[in-house]
């Protein structure tokens, strides 16, 4: 459903590479009038330039109710979440900081905006959980069965249930969560395209989840395409399509290296301990019990279908290919070689009488 | 009963005149065969089959079971030469990730190159599988095939897969529904995913059937696997006939499968309830051989398995009815009465459990 011209529009998280990209297109949106970035933080040199036609705030969310009354907004962007913790910013306190108490202080200002008539929030598959008796395939009625133990995953539960309370208060708000697997592309920079992009990638022994990703292009797309029409609800945003984590790895020329479970998260708690960025207990459970969603309802909503998790994937191979080990290519000459082998080896044995 | 020209390579097991006189035309069928050792045998119609065991005519089908290869392959473009690239193929394929996977875990190239190969060599040879009613599944469409479960292990269930692969005219896949515990074990947990299982649970169900799968079901659960050598081809308790919600949901058609063998293969003697818990497994089995004799234990004694589908039961007119208790427990009763008696028949056609 198209709605009229949206007046102000507040993006939250201008600072990292989903923010900065959707507020840029916005801004560049003539139906759209002013896009102001709020993020605590200054934009990385690399995105700078995008923000050229977008007003910046620095604040935190706390600072959210001043700036989303003055500029009277009209749509609340929320895409400022932390999905793993940042050792040089204070860690996991300041992830959850960051992400229920920043979103806490949002909703508030968002309630007593006047003006306000749409949210757009970011969340993720995450919100499913993660347990052994979990369907295969999460639709987005799907509750999850346990408590996860990820930090991230666990704010994404409280989240949502603020957001739900938010749609209770302001009716007339139409509130759009979009629950994103996890992004990829040839330009990003997350947690799991620099896990790809080692040569040797560990993986949990004797699991091979299933995976999907989104393409970051369609995220942006769909985000801009929540802000300017009305999609109320809670969809799940992926590509379609399975990868399983082994064949993900092969397919971009990586070596596998499988560590016992208990050990993977050993070390995760460890590397968390001696202060390096690495792998949650988040990442762990993903790599553990996969995580596969339907998108029938974006699809239909959206009337737009993000490139399938195999393509998304294709176009982050193609962007990587410098740290690949085992290439296509060379796979293929294998295999032409070992035939060749065969065949002259046998014309060897027909020569003798 | 349809015997496809790959399959009809090796003389029929039964002592029918029928059979016997089909033998040399099968024995020429044998030289032309290219594929790999095909996964058949000759299955000849039911009435045949009460004809009873005899040894001679066994040792007569070992000789012509599988073409040996050619010493040295000599002529350019022959069957190994074709094998070796196909396999080379195969390989690349398989480690350049070039596959794919079904939103369930499902990897048809594994399964059909890797795993039912190997599972026919249990199915055919091992357990000398005899298959019946095999029209009684749908050629494409939906079914929910729900089958008596037993055997300490459950082989019963991959062999009703490879069956169903095996002797349906398009070789298609049973998509099995295991226990939550299978998926918690890792490597079990996985194979069960590549070979097309899911955790039964009713979403998983209902999204396999509305995609047209024919989907294998056994609602006795782990009473039915761990239930001693004494109560055998006693079925147990059906739950409370979630699988029965499923295909009503669904509207498919529930086609019981009685599975005869199974039970023999690993005879439970006794239930060692404490080391069970301790190792948090439902059972901990006592059979002639395990653990008696170590990884030896491990090996299924040879019985003699008799698979028959019964006619599908139509749910498609109680598609409204799916949340009633009544209607449900009625039906789950229908199928579980007509499997009881089919698995009678069944064993009176086999007197000695481990008969050829």
């Amino acid at each position: 459903m198209r709605s009229r011209p949206t007046g102000s529009v507040v993006v939250t998280g201008v600072s990292r590479f989903l923010g900065a990209h959707v507020a840029a297109r916005l801004a560049a949106d003539g139906r759209i009038g002013r896009v102001v970035g709020l993020d605590p933080h200054a934009p990385p040199p690399e995105f700078a330039h995008l923000l050229d036609g977008v007003e910046q705030v620095r604040g935190d969310a706390g600072s959210a109710s001043t700036v989303i009354a003055d500029l009277e907004a009209e749509a609340v962007v929320h895409l400022a979440l932390a999905t793993a913790p940042d050792p040089q910013n204070g860690g996991r306190a300041a992830m959850k900081e960051q992400n229920v108490i920043g979103t806490m202080h949002l909703l508030a200002a968002c309630q007593k905006a006047p003006r306000l008539r749409k949210l757009v929030m970011r969340s993720s598959t995450a919100a499913y959980g993660a347990s052994f008796r979990d369907p295969a395939v999460f639709t987005e009625d799907t509750e999850p069965r346990e408590v996860p133990r990820g930090g991230f995953a666990r704010d994404i539960l409280d989240i949502e249930g603020y957001v739900r309370g938010f749609r209770r208060r302001r009716t007339d708000v139409t509130a759009t969560v979009l629950r994103f697997t996890p992004f990829i592309g040839s330009g990003t920079d997350t947690m799991l395209t620099r896990y790809f992009a080692r040569p040797v990638v560990p993986t949990v022994l004797g699991r091979d989840p299933r995976l999907q990703f989104l393409h970051i292009d369609d995220a942006i797309e769909i985000v801009h395409r929540a802000v300017l029409d009305d999609h109320p609800g809670t969809f799940n945003v992926a590509g379609a399509g399975v990868l399983s984590l082994s064949q993900a790895i092969r397919r971009a020329g990586r070596i596998p290296v499988p560590v016992i479970e208990p050990g993977l998260s050993a070390a995760s708690n460890l590397v968390r301990n001696l202060g390096r960025s690495g792998y949650g207990l988040d990442q762990v459970d993903l790599f553990v019990h996969g995580r596969v969603v339907d998108t029938t309802k974006l699809v239909q909503e959206f009337d737009y279908t993000p490139r399938t998790t195999a393509d998304a994937f294709d176009d982050f191979v193609a962007g990587h290919r410098g740290g690949a080990v085992l290439r296509r290519e060379q796979l293929a000459l294998a295999e032409r070689a070992i035939l060749d082998g065969i065949r002259q080896a046998r014309a060897t044995v027909q020569e003798k009488p | 009963m349809t015997d496809d020209q790959g399959r009809a390579d090796r003389p029929p097991r039964k002592t029918t005149h029928k059979a016997v006189r089909r033998t040399p035309a099968q024995k020429t069928n044998g030289t032309s065969r290219t594929g790999l050792p095909a996964g058949g045998f000759t299955v000849d119609p039911p009435i045949a089959n009460g004809s009873g065991p005899s040894s001679h005519q066994h040792n007569g089908h070992k000789p012509s079971s599988g073409p040996l290869p050619p010493a040295v392959a000599d002529e350019p473009g022959d069957v190994w030469d074709d094998r070796v690239a196909k396999g080379l193929a195969f390989l690349r394929r398989r480690l350049a990730g070039d596959y794919e996977v079904d939103e369930f875990g499902f990897d048809a190239e594994l399964t059909d190159k890797v795993f039912l190969p190997l599972l026919r060599l249990l199915y055919r040879d091992w357990f000398r599988t005899e298959v019946f009613g095999v029209e009684n599944l749908p050629v494409d469409g939906p079914a929910l095939v729900v089958g008596n479960h037993s055997g300490t292990v459950a082989l019963d269930a991959v062999m009703l897969a490879t069956a169903l692969n095996d002797r349906t005219p398009n070789h298609r896949h049973l998509r099995l529904l295991g226990a939550d515990l299978v998926f918690r074990m890792p490597i079990v947990s996985e194979l069960a995913r590549k070979s097309g299982g899911t955790v039964a649970c009713n979403p998983d169900a209902e999204r396999l059937l509305r995609g047209g799968e024919l989907v294998g079901v056994f609602p006795e659960g782990f009473k039915g696997v761990g239930k001693q050598y004494a109560q055998r081809y006693k079925l147990q308790r059906f739950g409370r006939g979630g699988f029965v919600s499923a295909a009503l949901r669904t509207g498919t058609p529930i086609v019981p499968a009685a599975i005869v063998g199974a039970e023999e293969i690993y005879p439970m003697l006794a239930d060692i309830k404490p080391l069970a818990r301790l190792l948090g497994i439902p059972y901990f089995p006592v059979t002639p051989t395990f653990p008696w004799l170590g990884p030896l234990g491990l090996l299924p004694l040879p019985s003699k398995w008799l698979i028959e589908f019964s006619p599908p039961i139509p749910t498609a007119h109680l598609t409204d009815q799916a949340d009633d208790p009544l209607v449900v427990f009625n039906l789950a009763d229908q199928v579980r009465e007509t499997i009881q008696q089919t698995l009678h028949t069944l064993l009176e056609r086999r007197p000695d459990p481990f008969g050829r």
